[in-house]
């Protein structure tokens, strides 16, 4: 199984989401996040899906998503060609004994702490989904309370853009 | 001018060429009808018994005559009836535009009476859906869902229109007919590669379905044929593409495929696939599927390509198109050794064939061939009558046989049958079965009511014959439910209707029965009386190969 990150532009309509993932679920793809939000101009919204799978499901992802008249233009992005991002929020608990052994190890990976109480701390950190996995795999030594992650985002390096991408 | 959005609808209706539209009213499409009502002298609707019956009489009516279908239906059960009907479309690739209205703007999403969130029931099954939410969109949603119902690979498309939108007046400029999207050939690269692949096979075979009707490319199929000294074999959709007596022919593939047909793909080493996809019912085992044959995959629909089954070479583009390039890089070569065996398998086939006198199947049908014209559309119902149907139906003319292939849809038959006839001005021919007759026979009304000329020959065996066989031979003959016995006596039951009809229990009065049908004006059915225990064979059991193929049985209760 492989892991592949698609970049799709989409109409930013009504219901448009749901008619992606709506395909994603009746065709049983294994989606492991996915993110949206509006883009450079109102008229189009970015959807970034990342998927485990074999070539030939990536491939079938990508020539369903051409066939929804509401999608405008698809990229794939190699890990060595874009950057990729993703934005955690992370609830741990709180105490005496443990207090020192969180901040160090949130130090070291440049989580910041965005609120704080005597019960508990709330760190941000903002980095790969891959670092994201692994402060998180750190933090289960303690007392994680909530976790809420946004998924990857990406762009491509350089200067070409999605919207230049022509389909057929 | 100045039109309420029912006018636009309809007037966006005819600009798109239609002449013939199926539906039934109510409540939230009563504007709409109004509209239908003031244009009647410019477009036809016909009533039918039931949403149903309306959706697959649309879907026959656009499978004969290449064009959209339109079928039109109320809001809530109105829009839920059409689902089947909309699916079947979908898994067939036919044309279609769904209209429902529904309540208004003010009142969706609260429950309402009879409202539906039909755009989200029909989500997985439409090529697109709109929600119509003002009057202005109106007639560009109408203008687009056409174009898409009808460009690439075709589909259904469904409009829901709330009642205030039928109701708002808005500025309608008329508009010329949109041209299609332009249809393009595949890469260049990728025809390169294919006809590398084909000149260098020794035994190619010619697979092709339904995406060749649409096409419109038998021509170039043939020419292609004749250049790599091929045989063609095809899906269930692709029959009546080429005619039946076509030399270079094998007929259907698949779990009751020809023998020679199914034989020759198995044997191939290579695979030209047109327009069709790998269903289950074609490659049963996809492991054991035609392993000694590299497949070159030509479908206007990308996904098709490498979805179940791998292709060395897949070229997403226009069939017609795309054959037009890749026949000026084939060679000419002919095959003597491929043919020989071509002929062989033809003649184990031959062996095979079932030539029982009587009231067999095969008889029936062949009966039925002798009254066909070229024009004539055949639809079917769904089960072994289909089969035996797709199997022995004699075609002279594209776009005649009307068939629920990829839903497997029993009741579709009567529907179909009534827009077919439509839609060739010609009377149509019905193959059911007792069972899927039962579905919808209620459109017997339909026929009745505007005296469209439709046979229909029951293949009448008192059970569900296709499960009853699978329960024959891997259920130990427990036939569970599939027992029907109902004693229709379907002459009383037509005459009841105002139609007419007879029993026919001989293949002369068989004859005699059809020569009165075609010779009259309106529906009539023919009750075919067959022994329940007949078989459809050949048979590829479920997850069989060719290996497995099942020829011969003794089987007599």
């Amino acid at each position: 199984m492989n892991r592949y990150t698609v970049a799709v532009l989409v109409n930013n309509k009504f219901g448009v989401l749901n008619r992606v993932t709506s395909m994603f679920r009746r065709r049983q793809f294994n989606i492991n996040a996915l993110t949206v939000s509006e883009t450079e101009t109102s008229a189009l919204s970015r959807i970034t899906v990342v998927f485990s799978g074999e070539d030939q499901a990536k491939q079938q992802l990508i020539n369903q998503l051409y066939k929804l008249p509401d999608v405008c233009s698809i990229k794939e992005f190699n890990a060595e060609d874009a950057v990729s991002c993703e934005l955690l929020l992370i609830k741990m608990k709180n105490d005496a004994q443990t207090r020192d052994e969180i901040r160090h190890a949130a130090d070291a990976f440049g989580a910041v702490i965005v609120d704080y109480s005597k019960d508990y701390i709330m760190f941000r950190l903002t980095d790969s989904t891959g670092r994201i996995d692994d402060f998180i795999n750190l933090m289960r030594e303690y007392t994680i309370m909530e976790i809420c992650r946004t998924g990857s985002v990406s762009l491509e390096k350089g200067s070409s853009t999605i919207r230049q991408i022509v389909n057929l | 001018m100045l039109l309420s959005g029912a006018d636009i609808l309809v007037e966006c209706l005819i600009e798109q060429g239609c002449e013939t539209v199926f539906g039934y009213p109510g409540g939230q499409i009563l504007n709409v009808y109004d509209s239908l009502y003031t244009h009647q002298d410019r477009i036809t609707h016909i009533l039918t018994a039931h949403e149903q019956g309306a959706a697959h009489a649309a879907d026959g009516y656009a499978r004969v005559t290449g064009k959209v279908g339109v079928v039109i239906s109320t809001s809530g059960p109105g829009a839920t009836n059409l689902v089947t009907g909309i699916a079947n479309a979908y898994l067939d690739s036919v044309p279609l535009v769904a209209i429902c209205g529904n309540v208004t703007t003010a009142q969706i999403g609260s429950d309402s009476f009879q409202e539906i969130d039909i755009t989200g029931v029909t989500l997985p099954i439409t090529k697109h859906n709109y929600f119509v939410g003002s009057v202005e969109e109106l007639a560009d949603v109408v203008r687009e869902a056409f174009l898409l119902a009808r460009s690439g690979r075709p589909g259904p498309v469904l409009i829901d229109i709330p009642k205030d939108v039928q109701i708002a007046k808005c500025e309608y400029e008329p508009q010329e007919t949109q041209q299609e999207v332009p249809k393009s050939a595949a890469k260049d690269i990728r025809i390169e590669e294919a006809a590398a692949l084909l000149n260098a096979a020794k035994r190619p075979f010619i697979y092709f379905g339904g995406g060749v009707i649409a096409a419109g490319a038998q021509a170039e199929m043939l020419e292609t044929a004749e250049k790599l000294d091929a045989p063609l074999g095809c899906s269930l959709m692709g029959l009546s593409a080429v005619p039946t007596d076509h030399p270079r022919f094998l007929g259907m593939q698949g779990m009751h495929g020809h023998y020679a047909s199914s034989m020759a793909m198995h044997h191939a080493d290579l695979i030209l696939s047109l327009g069709v996809r790998f269903n289950d019912r074609v490659t049963g085992n996809r492991q054991k599927f035609a392993v000694g044959a590299k497949i070159v995959h030509i479908d206007v629909d990308g996904s098709e390509l490498s979805k179940t089954v791998n292709a060395a070479c897949g070229l997403r583009g226009d069939v017609k198109f795309t054959l037009q390039k890749l026949l000026t890089r084939l060679d000419n070569h002919p095959k003597p050794q491929w043919q020989e065996e071509i002929a062989a398998f033809r003649r184990d086939e031959e062996c095979l064939l079932d030539k029982r006198t009587g009231m067999t199947p095969r008889n029936v049908i062949c009966e039925i061939n002798t009254q066909i014209g070229a024009n004539t559309a055949v639809c079917t119902d769904v089960g072994q009558h289909q089969m035996w149907a797709a199997q022995n139906l004699s075609f002279k003319t594209p776009r005649r046989f009307v068939s629920s292939g990829g839903l497997g849809t029993m009741g579709f038959g009567f529907g179909a049958a009534i827009g077919a006839a439509i839609g060739t001005r010609e009377r149509s021919v019905l193959i059911t079965g007792d069972g899927s007759f039962g579905m919808n026979l209620n459109e017997l009304m339909t026929a009745v009511r505007y005296n469209i000329p439709v046979t229909v020959v029951i293949m009448d065996n008192g059970v569900l014959g296709m499960v009853r066989q699978w329960q024959t031979l891997f259920f130990n003959r427990h036939y569970s439910n599939t027992v029907l016995d109902r004693g229709i006596d379907y002459g009383a039951f037509a005459r009841a209707f105002g139609a007419d009809g007879e029993t026919a229990e001989s293949t002369a009065e068989l004859n005699a029965a059809l020569n009165r049908s075609f010779a009259r004006e309106g529906p009539y059915i023919i009750d075919c009386k067959i022994d329940k225990d007949e078989f459809v064979l050949p048979m590829l059991p479920p997850g069989g190969s060719m290996d497995d193929i099942i020829t011969r049985l003794e089987v007599k209760a």
